[in-house]
């Protein structure tokens, strides 16, 4: 098993005959995601990398059967493309378009409450279960199936967390990339509650920023309800406060959302913290052997 | 992105919302005139308009009963760079002074509406301790702060401004008058994007009308594509220069102040790379991210970008080469470094695709790269090399 993508996950993509969702649906298929068509509007009817391409998501989903999507969509489009796949009943959104504003992301997490869709991003790299679906920008080579669940709010730090699982042999179960944004889909919490309950998964590292407050909220959730062994690195350490540090939601805001408490909160739930970025796979491990 | 305090004011007017009667000017002879001409009266404020808060303790708020006083202060803060608390150690350039009206105040209150991450929402604050930093407040007195979550689909409503108005115990014949603008006020935190609008302090006059004596407001930067009016009231030279020039090269670029120059694609990897400098004794220069497509013209620009700094003495390149294969990103680094003419010691750290052949690419380039094994490897000789150069 692995957590929301298996090799028979069948995948759309949005905004599938752009730059973007040409580049990387071309990079899914070769990894052996089952892509099974795109929307782009206006373009419906026509074949694209091979596969169909549609006008509408209902249509897609109706003709495909697909029940996840990838959203390439630029950031003043992105926000509707999420709606649109949530009402023609897609079970997983990932939204890679970095850029959306937050007001949008607002009105979708209030649009969502009543869908049963769970979204991944925006401004992410996507998930991947290695060796069998990878949906995102991720580069597939880096990647081994394996026994670490990796959830992280960065791209480059989950590529980080990635090599140096896969180097030391423990490999990836799934890696999700939930983003940098302020507002956003799914959030440490849900993911963490999914690798609890994934057998594959036999430890978890969480990579956390500066802002916000998830990272603490996740602390709380691991002491009460996370059995299996966690490791987390929080980048910002050195980051000064009221810059944004290139991601929005990566902000000191009133001396809130430091890293200092962000390791703190994490240690006191049991969780090893990896001081530097280069001992993330190491502290995996010693959390596995305690 | 920060609007100043006398845009922010003309939004609130054009909205239906008081403020003082002011006028904002460039120059002390138009200051005087403002007062003489247009304010009238006996006594003004002056006040320094700069993209930070803080001013009053900064000097950049200042009551005159005078001509005179008034001519001294607008010509003492013109050209002026004022320092507060809250931005950085060279301050922000002062070009515009708000001369504003002075009002007898009965109350001042703290009244902000802000994205609140956690309830994914805009939420209304408000406190009776008006005219003090909300982060004091809270401090101090975190009874005394309301809240209420504006849901986006209902947006704020009445019986939660009542409550609001209640709860600061307002005189009732006010309370209208409170609920038409918190409604107003939300209407333009949503309308314009605004990540912050804050009004602090909201004062009742003697004559028993709501005045908004100062006004923040932080637009979203992912938002500006679609609000052209707000982009125009852009000002750079609040900005240190070089996040101004990286911003218009697509980069991520934020001044720190040590004396090691940061290289890095991915945010997150970034904000590792300074972590690392540090835990190893050094101090980074820059946060600098250049992007998951960055490409040879993008990282000579970031070299140019970060080498601008006279405190650089060492370069730190680390690069996750994903999709984007390392072959590819040690060409862009050879480039760039061969027009540039990098002069202090580079410390490049490659991993990922196509690493093999990048490393070689940098060894045979003739250029004086100090090729890294790993993360650690890479802080280590960087901190090293810094130090060497002092």
């Amino acid at each position: 098993m692995s957590i929301l993508v298996q090799a028979d996950t069948r995948v759309l993509c949005q905004g599938f005959t752009g730059k973007q969702g040409t580049f990387h649906s071309e990079q899914a298929l070769a990894y052996g995601t089952r892509m099974v068509g795109g929307v782009t509007p206006g373009k419906g009817g026509q074949q694209h990398l091979g596969l169909p391409v549609f006008n509408t998501m209902r249509e897609a989903v109706r003709e495909t059967g697909a029940t996840a999507s990838v959203i390439y969509v630029p950031a003043g489009f992105a926000a509707d493309s999420i709606m649109e796949a949530a009402d023609a009943g897609i079970e997983l959104i990932v939204c890679i378009t970095e850029g959306i504003p937050v007001r949008d992301m607002v009105n979708v997490k209030a649009a969502l409450r009543s869908s049963t869709a769970k979204l991944i991003g925006p401004n992410c790299p996507g998930v991947i279960t290695p060796g069998a679906c990878k949906i995102g920008i991720m580069p597939g080579s880096i990647h081994q199936p394996g026994k670490v669940g990796i959830v992280s709010r960065s791209g480059t730090l989950t590529y980080e967390a990635v090599h140096q699982t896969t180097r030391i042999g423990l490999g990836q179960s799934t890696c999700v990339g939930i983003g940098g944004d302020p507002v956003k889909g799914m959030d440490f919490v849900d993911c963490l509650r999914l690798f609890e309950a994934d057998p594959q998964t036999e430890a978890i590292i969480l990579v956390g920023e500066i802002g916000g407050a998830r990272e603490e909220e996740a602390a709380e959730f691991i002491r009460t309800s996370v059995s299996k062994p966690v490791a987390a690195y929080i980048a910002g350490q050195s980051a000064p406060p009221g810059k944004r540090m290139g991601h929005a939601g990566a902000i000191i805001a009133s001396g809130a959302g430091t890293a200092e408490a962000k390791m703190r909160a994490l240690r006191d739930a049991g969780v090893v913290v990896a001081q530097s970025p280069a001992d993330m796979g190491r502290a995996v491990m010693q959390a596995m052997q305690q | 992105m920060y609007l100043h305090e006398y845009q922010a004011k003309r939004i609130l007017r054009e909205h239906g919302m008081n403020t003082p009667r002011g006028v904002v000017v460039e120059d002390a002879a138009h200051a005087e005139l403002a007062a003489t001409g247009y304010l009238g009266g006996e006594s003004w404020v002056v006040k320094a308009q700069i993209h930070s808060g803080g001013r009053g303790k900064a000097g950049g708020v200042c009551k005159v009963d005078s001509l005179d006083a008034l001519r001294e202060t607008a010509a003492g803060m013109f050209g002026s760079r004022l320092v507060t608390l809250q931005n950085a150690p060279d301050g922000q350039p002062v070009e515009r002074l708000l001369i504003e009206e002075t009002l007898v105040i009965e109350r001042e209150l703290y009244l902000s509406l802000l994205l609140d991450r956690e309830a994914e929402c805009l939420t209304l604050v408000a406190s009776a301790a008006g005219g003090m930093d909300i982060e004091a407040i809270g401090a101090q007195t975190p009874e005394r702060i309301l809240r209420e979550r504006c849901d986006p689909v209902m947006g704020l409503q009445p019986f939660q401004c009542r409550a609001v108005a209640f709860g600061l115990e307002l005189p009732t014949a006010l309370h209208a008058d409170f609920v038409r603008m918190l409604q107003g006020l939300y209407r333009v935190a949503t309308e314009m994007d605004l990540d912050l609008l804050e009004i602090n302090p909201l004062v009742i006059t003697r004559d028993g009308r709501l005045v908004a004596l100062d006004c923040k407001m932080v637009v979203d930067d992912n938002a500006l594509p679609r609000q052209p009016a707000l982009d125009e009231l852009r000002d750079d030279n609040q900005r240190d220069a070089r996040e101004v020039e990286a911003v218009h090269a697509g980069l991520n670029y934020i001044a720190l102040d040590g004396d090691i120059g940061c290289l890095v694609n991915g945010a997150g990897l970034a904000m590792a790379t300074m972590d690392l400098i540090r835990l190893h004794g050094g101090r980074p220069a820059n946060f600098l991210d250049v992007g998951g497509g960055a490409t040879s013209q993008t990282v000579a620009r970031a070299f140019s970008i970060l080498l601008a700094d006279p405190r650089v003495k060492a370069v730190l390149v680390n690069i996750f080469g994903g999709i984007m294969r390392c072959d590819i990103i040690a060409d862009g680094i050879i480039a760039a470094m061969r027009e540039i003419g990098v002069k202090v010691p580079v410390v490049v750290r490659l991993e990922g695709t196509n690493v093999e052949l990048g490393r070689e690419k940098l060894a045979q380039s003739g250029l004086t790269v100090l090729a890294a094994q790993d993360l650690t490897d890479a802080a280590q000789r960087a901190v090293a090399a810094a130090e060497a150069a002092k």
